[in-house]
Formats: C-alpha cells, sequence, structure tokens
C-alpha cells in the first residue's frame, strides 16, 4: 500500500509548551486513520502542521511522496480539510463559498458539480441561502463540502462530528465510510470520541501531551485474545524482575502511571495470578482492559 | 528794519498766492483735457503683485462715467481687486469742488520733469485727504498721484501714456498700495509642508502691494450703462 | 493565481455590507458640505479673507464655485478617510482570523505572500473606488451646483488663485496622491491586522496611530518640526494640497502649470511609497513566519 502521509519525529513547540513531541506515523491510500486524543492533545496542532498552517519545530513530513516544504502547492492541491469546526464566510452563500474554496484550490468547478456536491452533502436546497442562516450541523457539511469540492485525494477531518447532534454525527460517519469506500480517498480524522473513531477508523493512532500512545490497526487494537492487562503491585521492581526471568518476558508492554501492563490472551490472567503469588509478589490488582474505551481512558488518565 | 519784515511777509503771500493760483490753473487746464471722456469703457491686463497672493494675469474691463463712476471686473475669472484701484479715474482728485492747491516745485518722475501740485480738499465729506500729483505740463497728463483717503489708506499711481495720450488715458497705471498681513488661525488649513513656507517665514514681509493695469483699448465715449457701476 | 485571488478578494469585499458604509457617509458627508455651502458659502469664504475685505474688494460669490468647493471638501473629508479604510484594511487579515477562515485559506495552494499581496491590492482598489466616489461626488457634484471659475486656495499664510482651465488636472493628481496616501494608511492596517485575531483592534489601531501623528504635526513644536514631522506619513499624506500651490513669476503672476514645490510632492511621493514597502515587508514577513492558530 502505497503511504500518503509520512510523519517522521515531528516536533512543536510554542514556546515551553511542547505542543508535539517526536511523532512518528504514517497514512495509507484509502485508509480512513483515527487520530484519537483528548483536548488539547496535540491532534490539532499535528493536522495544522499538515497544512502547513503551523511552522513545525523539528521533524519532516511527506504527503503523497513529497516533503510538505519544498512541494507544499502540489500536495495542497490535492488536499482537503475541515479544521476543528468550518467557519465560513457568512455573508457568502453556500454555492459562494464553495466556488470561492475551489478556485482558491486552482479549480475552477462548474457550477453543476458545485451543486452536486452540496447534494452529497444534503444542501442541496439551501444552496442559495447566507451561511449565516445555517445551524451548526450545516456549517459542518457545508464545510465538509468546501473540504471536498476540488476532488482531493487525501482528506483532513479535524473533529468533525464537534457539535453535532446524534443524526449529524451519524450522518457524518456515513460521508466518511462512502468517502473512503465508494470513492476510494485517504482520510485523516481526529476525534477525542473514541467511540467514533471504532466505527470508521481502520487505524489508529492515539495520542497524549503531544506523544504517541500507540498506533495500530483497530482490530488489533481492539483484538479480544489478544489484551492489554493491567498489572497492579506495590512491589513494581521485584515484579518486573520476576516477569523478564519468566516465560512473560515477550508480553511485558510498559510501565505507566505505577502499573504493569502486559499483552497477552486474557485467558491466561489467573495463571499470572497464580505465579505471582507463588512468588511471593503481592498483587493489588490483574485485569484486562476490555474495549478501547478502556485503553484509551487508562493511557491518557493522569 | 523795521517796514522791511511785513513786506517780506506780504511778498511772500503775494507769492504764494500766485503760485496756488498758477497750480489751480493748471489743474484746471489738466482737467479740462480729462473732460473730453465721458465715459469708456476699457479692456487691459492686470498683475497682481502682493506678497501673500499668487494670482494669474487677469483680463479685467475697467468702466468709467462722469463724474466719479468706476469699475473695475474680471468677467472671466476671480481677482482680488484693491479697493484702491478706483482712483486710476484722475478724475477722483481733479473733480473736486472745494481745495487748496500748493506747487510743490519740479521733480522727475518716470523720465519726464514733473510740476508738482498738492492738493487738500476743503470739504469734510470728501474721502481723500490730500494728494499730490506729478504733471506733465507740456501734454497736461498726470505721471504719478499719491492720494491719501480716509478709510484706505494711502494709494500711489504711476501712469504712462501712448495712444490714448489725447484723452488723458493712461496706457499703463501701477498702483501701489499699502496692504495688513494675511495669516490664518493655526490648524484651520492644515496645509501641505512642502518647504516654502520656512522660506517666507525667515523674509522680512514688506507691507506694499502693487497692481499694474496694462490696458490694450478703449472703446471712448460710446456710453455706458448706469447697471455695470452696480 | 494572483489574479483569481485578487478577484476573490474583491469579491468577498464587495459581498459585505460594511464595505458600503464607506461610500454611503463619503455620499452623505459630501452632500451635506455642500448643502451648508450653498446655503452659507459667503461667511465661509469671509472667514478666510476677513483681514483684507478693507483692502480688497472680495468676489465672494466667484470665489465659491464648484472646484472650491471641492477643495473645501476634500480638506473635511479626507481627514476622516483613513478610518474608513482601516476599516476594510484592518479586517482583512484578522477579520479572517476572527471568522475562522484564515486557516482555511492559509491551508490552500497559494503561497502566503500571494495571498497577502492579493488583500492588499484589493484594499488598493478599494481606496480607489472610494476616491473615484468621492471625485464624482466632490468634483462633479460641486460642478453641476456651483459651476466653474478660478480656484483660489488659501493657505495660512497667503492664497494662490488658479485659472479654471488649470484646475481639472491637478484634480487628477490631487486624487493620484491622495490614493498613494490611503494606500499607505491600508499598508499599515494590514499590517497591524497580520498581528491581531480581532478587527477591531487593527482599526483602532490605525486610526489611533494618524491621529497621534497628525496632532503631533499640528502642534508645531519645534523638537518634533525638526525630527518626526519630515518623516510622519501623516505629513506627506497632505501631499495633495500641493497640487494646488502654483509658484509665481518675478512680477507676482502664477505661472499656468506650475506646482509651487514639486521636488517636495516627489519627496512626499517616495516616503510614502517607502513606508508602503516598509509595512508591507513587515506584513510579508510576519504572515509567512505566523502559525495560525485561530
Amino acid at each position: 500500500m502505497n503511504q500518503v502521509i509520512r510523519v517522521q519525529q515531528l516536533s512543536k513547540d510554542f514556546g515551553d509548551i511542547k505542543a508535539v513531541r517526536d511523532l512518528s506515523f504514517s497514512v495509507g491510500e484509502g485508509q480512513v486513520y483515527g487520530f484519537l486524543g483528548q483536548n488539547g492533545a496535540g491532534k490539532s496542532t499535528t493536522i495544522r502542521m499538515l497544512l502547513t498552517l503551523i511552522e513545525p519545530s523539528s521533524g519532516t513530513i511527506e504527503i503523497f511522496g513529497m516533503n510538505l516544504k519544498k512541494h507544499r502547492k502540489e500536495i495542497l492541491r490535492r488536499t482537503g480539510a475541515i479544521i476543528e469546526k468550518p467557519d465560513l464566510y457568512k455573508y457568502l452563500t453556500a454555492k459562494e463559498n464553495l466556488r470561492i474554496f475551489s478556485r482558491l484550490s486552482g479549480v475552477k468547478v462548474p457550477d453543476k458539480k458545485i451543486m452536486d456536491q452540496l447534494a452529497l452533502v444534503g444542501l442541496a436546497e439551501r444552496a442559495d441561502s447566507k451561511v449565516k442562516t445555517y445551524s451548526q450541523g450545516m456549517k459542518q457539511r457545508l464545510g465538509l463540502a468546501t473540504a471536498l469540492v476540488h476532488d482531493p485525494a487525501l482528506i483532513l477531518l479535524d473533529e468533525p462530528t464537534n457539535g453535532l447532534d446524534p443524526q449529524g454525527i451519524a450522518d457524518m460517519r456515513n460521508l466518511i465510510l462512502h468517502l473512503s469506500r465508494d470513492l476510494g480517498k485517504t482520510l485523516l480524522v481526529s476525534s477525542h470520541l473514541l467511540s467514533e473513531m471504532e466505527m470508521v477508523a481502520d487505524h489508529m493512532l492515539i495520542i497524549h501531551k503531544g506523544k504517541k500512545v500507540v498506533e495500530g490497526r483497530v482490530t488489533e487494537l481492539l483484538n479480544p485474545e489478544q489484551s492489554i492487562v493491567e498489572l497492579l503491585t506495590p512491589d513494581i521492581p521485584a515484579t518486573l524482575v520476576f516477569l523478564r526471568q519468566s516465560g512473560w518476558a515477550a508480553t511485558l508492554k510498559e510501565l505507566v502511571n505505577g502499573t504493569i501492563r502486559l499483552e497477552f490472551n486474557k485467558q491466561q490472567i489467573p495463571e499470572l495470578n497464580r505465579q505471582l503469588v507463588e512468588k511471593g509478589i503481592p498483587v493489588l490488582s490483574l485485569r484486562p482492559l476490555n474495549s478501547l474505551e478502556d485503553y484509551f481512558l487508562s493511557l491518557t488518565k493522569e | 528794519m523795521k517796514p522791511v519784515f511785513p513786506l517780506l511777509i506780504a511778498a511772500c503771500i503775494l507769492l504764494s498766492a500766485a503760485r496756488a493760483q498758477g497750480a489751480k490753473e493748471l489743474l484746471q487746464k489738466v482737467k479740462a483735457k480729462y473732460d473730453k471722456v465721458d465715459d469708456y469703457t476699457a479692456t487691459a491686463k492686470m498683475k497682481t503683485n502682493v506678497v501673500f497672493i499668487k494670482a494669474p494675469v487677469a483680463t479685467i474691463k475697467v468702466y468709467y462715467k462722469k463724474p466719479d463712476k468706476i469699475k473695475i471686473k474680471n468677467e472671466s475669472g476671480v481677482s482680488f481687486i484693491p479697493r484702491g484701484s478706483a482712483n486710476v479715474n484722475m478724475n477722483n482728485v481733479l473733480g473736486l469742488s472745494d481745495f487748496e492747491a500748493v506747487e510743490g516745485g519740479m521733480e522727475k518722475t518716470g523720465g519726464v520733469n514733473c510740476k508738482v501740485i498738492r492738493i487738500f480738499p476743503l470739504s469734510d465729506e470728501e474721502s481723500i485727504t490730500r494728494a499730490t500729483l506729478y504733471i506733465d505740463e507740456s501734454r497736461l497728463l498726470v505721471i504719478r498721484s499719491v492720494i491719501s483717503t480716509k478709510e484706505n489708506g494711502t494709494y500711489e499711481l504711476g501712469m504712462s501714456y501712448k495712444k490714448y495720450a489725447e484723452w488723458g488715458l493712461p496706457d499703463k497705471v501701477e498702483l501701489s498700495f499699502n496692504t495688513r498681513d494675511y495669516k490664518l488661525p493655526k490648524g484651520v488649513t492644515i496645509d501641505y509642508d512642502n518647504g516654502t513656507g520656512k522660506e517666507k517665514a525667515g523674509e522680512a514681509t514688506p507691507k506694499k502691494g502693487k497692481v499694474e493695469i496694462s490696458y490694450t483699448s478703449y472703446i471712448i465715449n460710446k456710453g455706458v450703462p448706469d447697471s455695470v457701476f452696480n | 493565481m494572483f489574479i483569481e485571488l485578487l478577484k476573490i478578494e474583491l469579491y468577498k469585499i464587495f459581498k459585505r455590507p460594511r464595505t458600503f458604509i464607506a461610500f454611503g457617509a463619503i455620499a452623505v458627508i459630501i452632500l451635506l458640505v455642500q448643502f451648508a455651502l450653498k446655503v452659507n458659502g459667503k461667511d465661509f469664504v469671509q472667514f478666510y479673507t476677513d483681514s483684507q475685505a478693507d483692502t480688497f474688494d472680495i468676489p465672494y460669490e466667484k470665489i465659491l464655485n464648484g472646484y472650491f468647493v471641492c477643495v473645501a471638501v476634500l480638506h473635511m473629508i479626507l481627514i476622516h478617510v483613513p478610518l474608513l479604510v482601516a476599516l476594510i484594511a484592518g479586517d482583512m487579515i484578522s477579520g479572517e482570523a476572527s471568522l475562522g477562515t484564515l486557516r482555511l485559506l492559509a491551508g490552500k495552494p497559494v503561497t502566503r505572500t500571494q495571498l497577502l499581496m492579493a488583500k492588499f491590492s484589493a484594499s488598493t482598489v478599494y481606496v480607489t473606488l472610494l476616491l473615484a466616489w468621492m471625485a464624482l461626488f466632490a468634483l462633479l457634484g460641486s460642478l453641476l451646483i456651483f459651476g466653474t471659475e478660478d480656484l483660489v486656495v488659501f493657505k495660512e499664510t497667503d492664497l494662490h488663485i488658479i485659472k479654471a482651465g488649470d484646475v481639472i488636472w491637478r484634480f487628477f493628481a490631487a486624487f493620484v496622491f491622495a490614493a498613494l496616501a490611503l494606500t499607505t494608511i491600508a499598508a499599515m492596517a494590514l499590517m497591524f491586522s497580520v498581528f491581531s485575531e480581532n478587527s477591531l483592534g487593527p482599526i483602532v489601531a490605525t486610526v489611533c496611530v494618524v491621529i497621534v501623528f497628525t496632532i503631533v504635526q499640528q502642534l508645531r513644536v519645534p523638537v518634533f518640526e525638526e525630527t518626526v514631522n519630515p518623516w510622519s506619513f501623516t505629513t506627506h499624506m497632505l501631499g495633495w494640497k500641493g497640487f494646488f500651490y502654483v509658484e509665481k513669476n518675478a512680477e507676482g503672476a502664477t505661472i499656468t502649470g506650475s506646482i509651487e514645490n514639486p521636488a517636495a510632492l516627489l519627496r512626499s511621493g517616495l516616503i510614502l511609497t517607502g513606508y508602503i514597502a516598509l509595512f508591507l515587508g513587515i506584513s510579508i514577513r510576519s504572515f509567512n513566519k505566523k502559525d495560525i492558530l485561530s
């Protein structure tokens, strides 16, 4: 699979604040890539760096196999985006907004195609209404239309479901799936809602405090066989020595917030518990993180 | 010695009376010449040379009607016409009925030897308080005059004659007059500072204005309607 | 692409109702001034000529002609137009930032320099149209109402009379110069706009700078006269008036087609151009380095 986005060692500092730290990830062609993190985790900063709105402090970004800095225009011509809430020219109509944004992308889109785009997001009937008369959901959909109007190969959606009602969220989800499955677009979608990501993304990256926490296929991250198991013990050094010297060494994943994380089939939890007790290691808790939500929360809790 | 002094005084009085008589006679002769003109309409060019005015050369019309009506009009533009220009008509002085005239000797003015006559109106109603005329006796023409008025200060006129000398009408008149400073309050006009104001501030500003009227043609005694003077 | 961007910027400017506030305001002010002068013009002229009324016969009616009224209107209105220009130019970047569209613009395949230059050019077009509108109302309107005659220009310590036939070109030159002056304001407002994420800040900052420098200029304090004023753009913005100051010959008569000090006007023009280049330079540099977080 061709890599559409390739980010390496990307960092961004705002003064003393390290918004993004050594972030590396790749997005393959046709993928819906979920970018998950709490508010302020660095998602928007990263997406803005992908759109050249923010200059990275260090690291490289390649999109469509080209260096973003050197080939900015070619890359952006093939990229569409919504960043946070889709603010548009309120004093213009939907049609006028689309016309402006298509031309800014270097494409003169015929009126018919503009109407098709508006139909795609369900706004054809309101094409000639001024945007200031639109509801938040309609603005969100129109924002998506402006991101799509010049037929980009890569679409970056930053929190696309923000402010939408349940129906709006469902519509947006379907639209994302349609763009990926039916039109073959590559999408990078950020959200702080894991449930949304679970439903649309193939791959996912979880970012916390500017750092990548985990990245992988959603199915793998959610694999019920291979669970992340959290072990809480007052004697971490002894536990780590035991785990490394026993057959559990390969399952050892990380040490986060005073808990040891292991990855193995959760059926083996009783066996691990027995061995720990036998070795005289006190176990306060040993439990699988059943859902991605749990996993996400455990990763990002303070 | 006693009888000599009163005799000397008497001789002086007689002499001065004779000179006054001579002055008045000369004025009469000059007036007779000027009286040939009942009215005229003249076309002229007027140059204004006043320190605070920058004006183009104006084409003006001068209308005159006996005894003392005169009007200067710039019909094709804007001109600031000095009020003293009414005195370009010598009848203002020559037409005085009640006055004293004294000869002031001879003086060369504008290359011509002129007799100087000083005139003092006796009536309080006259606007002129004093006038000095420099008269070319041979041609009976006023070459220069200095006229003091009650309201508008002192005007000085220099005249040169050519084509219309027989009518007593000059080809060129130079009118000098006193001016006041022109100064508007600061911040009213908000001028563009192009550096010229500073040079001016350094200059000593002369308080004399000058207007030069060069006549190109006269239409004499063909009638001028009174409405022109309103 | 630049032309396309310029078209888009102009389209946006002229689709906003606020744009027309300036046009409406100018029309109303001009009509008011014309009406006032029609009713009370003699008093106005008298104010300027009072000290000379004893010495000269002053042709009040002739002085109060269309050209004179137009200069009076420009004198009154051009002091306030920077506010109207700031209203548009100060909103150019910051308005997009506060509206949330700046991130959409900057994420498009156009360089930020192109974007900024398109916005600056659009502001210049706006300024030019505003002046053309002003010319239409102030000049044509005044000529229709008051007719043509020689123009008398009253300065603080002298007055200039210009033949009617020698005036029109001066108005065109003055309008071109005023466009340059207002473009300087537009460039400054645009520069402030780059640093702000709300529209009000750059507009207020621009107006404040203009007011402060105008006051400093009018105070005529020697220390400012020698240091600040020769370089202050507000000094040079008045250059349009320079086209109505004529030169006279040795005999005191004005020279048709002359300007009192063309070198000073050229210098003012160059200084204003320098300011525009400086403001644009700072804007481009800062805008290109700016992280767009709005």
